[in-house]
């Protein structure tokens, strides 16, 4: 049981339950559709990104399982506000993190809220699920200027 | 008409009297007396790979350590116990199958490669812009795409076949989509997802009146169901050994012997040939033609020995014992709160597929791994399947012989730890 209250702690269930910035972003500049053939997991990052590279707003939709979902709903919090350089470095923090030995200390400190995900690098299968978003961000960030997509 | 099982009953009269003693059983097979996460491990991913036979290792073993060597070329004696082997291997599941003949048996790497066989030494010199190929609605990504390159090289055109609610292949539907465009059926013998047994014998007959070959995915029939491919009445029966308590990499192809004959070669290389020379190569006659290179030997001798062994337990007690755990895994499951079924065919093998309303497939997937359960999650290399019963994924449970009641008991006390975290 420890086990699984370690992957599932209450943090992830509770942004499972209730995810935050969930829905399309009307101001959107940026969006990517990020795609886990493995499991059908589904989602998009929707994001504003300032003339000087600010993120100033950020959300994601689709169907996913509840690390992944958790994860994006995360993400967003943590990314709002951030440059663009610093999203990608939280971005290599936590793919770091998720992918350490499993006898690696966590850096807890620079995890920060991030840390809740430290349980996922025990299940290797599951690492794609906690990077979904982030890896979708990423080339969202990359990807050339839209036009703000509506919801009409 | 006498289907395999019955020609197993016929030499064992009492199988079905003798008492399923899968206690017994469940020691032939090494790996199923291991932990997994400190748990006796509960092994229900059977639709993805089987277990096997400590008889099967065994076999594997002994070529390795005995009669190593290559086949059809050397005069000395290693090679000859190998080739005879590997062609005794051939014979059996001949026998296995009910071909006429051991030469209507190609061995190849598995299902996969059987339908790729098909469809570029069958199918492609054959289909023109304008003709279809018929699949159905439940097949497996490999039953798929292979058609679809088919289609995308020469501009034939891919038709399905639809299924009801209940993940039957609709009858009706199915009889509507033939055509005399059509070139070719290619269907499964049951359902990797759903579990549903098709009903072979009857789409061949309707196939057959214009006159369209049946290709059959039997990589989920063979293991679950006596086959008898004169029975079914189909003209090509493929399957894999690793779903069938043999190797990975090994499978077999059977085809109709007018129609292998007919075929051009699928892969060049030794073994295949008469004679070679810069100028022209004659072909090598029936099995070899399809077989290039040195061949998966070990791979072959182990699937004899999986198909010895089954015939020793008989498929037709496979079966029953198999059906009572299905029907017993349906009732438990369909107590479960908030669980939705997906295939609730009148005929099928013993998979189990649903989803529960509290957590993804993916989290259901975790959490029965940590409480020691092994099942699949996801689209199960069956999206269109997916998107006709309006889901992203499905966890699924599928059975083999070696189960028990017990295990599905697990599965269901698993579950209850799912919706006990995520519910």
């Amino acid at each position: 049981m420890s086990e699984l209250r370690e992957l599932y702690q209450q943090v992830i269930l509770d942004h499972n339950r209730k995810p935050h910035n969930f829905g399309p972003l009307d101001t959107a500049n940026r969006h990517q559709e990020g795609f886990n053939p493995l499991c059908g997991d589904h989602l998009h990052v929707y994001l504003r990104l300032s003339d000087d590279d600010v993120i100033e707003d950020i959300h994601f939709d689709g169907s996913g399982c509840a690390i992944s979902k958790a994860s994006a709903s995360l993400m967003t919090q943590l990314l709002k506000g951030c440059t663009a350089d610093e999203a990608r470095q939280r971005f290599a923090g936590f793919h770091a993190m998720v992918t350490a030995d499993n006898d690696a200390p966590v850096d807890l400190e620079a995890a920060g809220k991030l840390a809740v995900f430290s349980g996922v690098r025990e299940f290797p299968m599951r690492v794609k699920c906690a990077t979904l978003a982030w890896h979708t961000m990423k080339s969202a960030l990359d990807s050339e200027a839209t036009d703000p997509i509506t919801t009409e | 008409m006498t289907t395999a099982v019955q020609a197993v009953a016929d030499v064992m009269p009492q199988a079905q009297a003798i008492p399923f003693d899968v206690d017994s059983v469940r020691r032939d097979f090494p790996i199923l007396g291991r932990a997994v996460r400190d748990r006796a491990l509960v092994y229900l991913d059977n639709a993805a790979t089987t277990q096997k036979p400590r008889s099967v290792i065994d076999a594997m073993d002994r070529y390795y350590e005995e009669e190593n060597s290559n086949i059809h070329r050397g005069v000395h004696l290693l090679s000859q116990q190998a080739t005879f082997a590997y062609e005794r291997a051939r014979g059996r599941i001949a026998k296995f199958v009910n071909a006429s003949e051991s030469a209507e048996i190609v061995f190849c790497r598995g299902t996969t490669e059987a339908v790729n066989l098909v469809a570029h030494a069958y199918a492609r010199p054959r289909v023109q812009a304008g003709d279809e190929i018929l699949v159905t609605h439940m097949e497996h990504h490999s039953n798929i795409v292979p058609w679809q390159m088919l289609c995308q090289a020469t501009g034939a055109k891919l038709t399905v076949a639809p299924v009801t609610d209940e993940g039957e292949l609709d009858l009706a539907g199915f009889a509507d989509k033939l055509s005399s465009r059509t070139r070719l059926v290619a269907v499964t013998h049951a359902s990797n997802v759903l579990g549903t047994i098709n009903p072979i014998r009857q789409l061949c007959d309707l196939a057959h009146k214009f006159d369209i070959p049946v290709f059959v995915d039997g990589a989920q029939g063979a293991p679950h169901l006596g086959v008898d491919v004169r029975a079914l009445g189909c003209d090509f029966y493929a399957f894999s050994g690793h779903k069938l308590f043999a190797p990975t990499g090994i499978g077999a192809l059977w085809g109709r012997r007018e129609l292998l004959e007919a075929m051009s070669p699928y892969e060049g290389g030794g073994s295949m040939i008469q004679s070679v020379t810069f100028e022209a190569t004659t072909f090598a006659e029936l099995p070899n033609k399809f077989e290039a290179g040195t061949p998966n030997i070990a791979g072959a001798i182990g699937l004899a020995a999986a198909v010895d062994y089954l015939n020793g337990l008989g498929m037709e007690r496979i079966a029953a014992y198999e059906d009572e755990l299905l029907v017993y895994a349906t009732e438990r499951l369909l107590a479960v709160d908030g669980l939705r079924l997906f295939g609730t065919a009148a005929n099928k093998v013993a998979v189990v597929a649903f989803a529960l309303d509290a957590a993804h497939p993916h989290d259901i997937g975790t959490i029965l791994d940590i409480e020691g359960v092994a099942v699949r999650t996801g689209h199960h290399c069956a999206q269109p399947l997916m998107q006709r019963f309006g889901v992203p994924a499905m966890a699924r449970a599928s059975f083999a012989f070696y189960n028990t009641r017990r295990e599905v008991d697990a599965l269901v006390s698993a579950l209850g730890k799912v919706r006990e975290i995520l519910g």
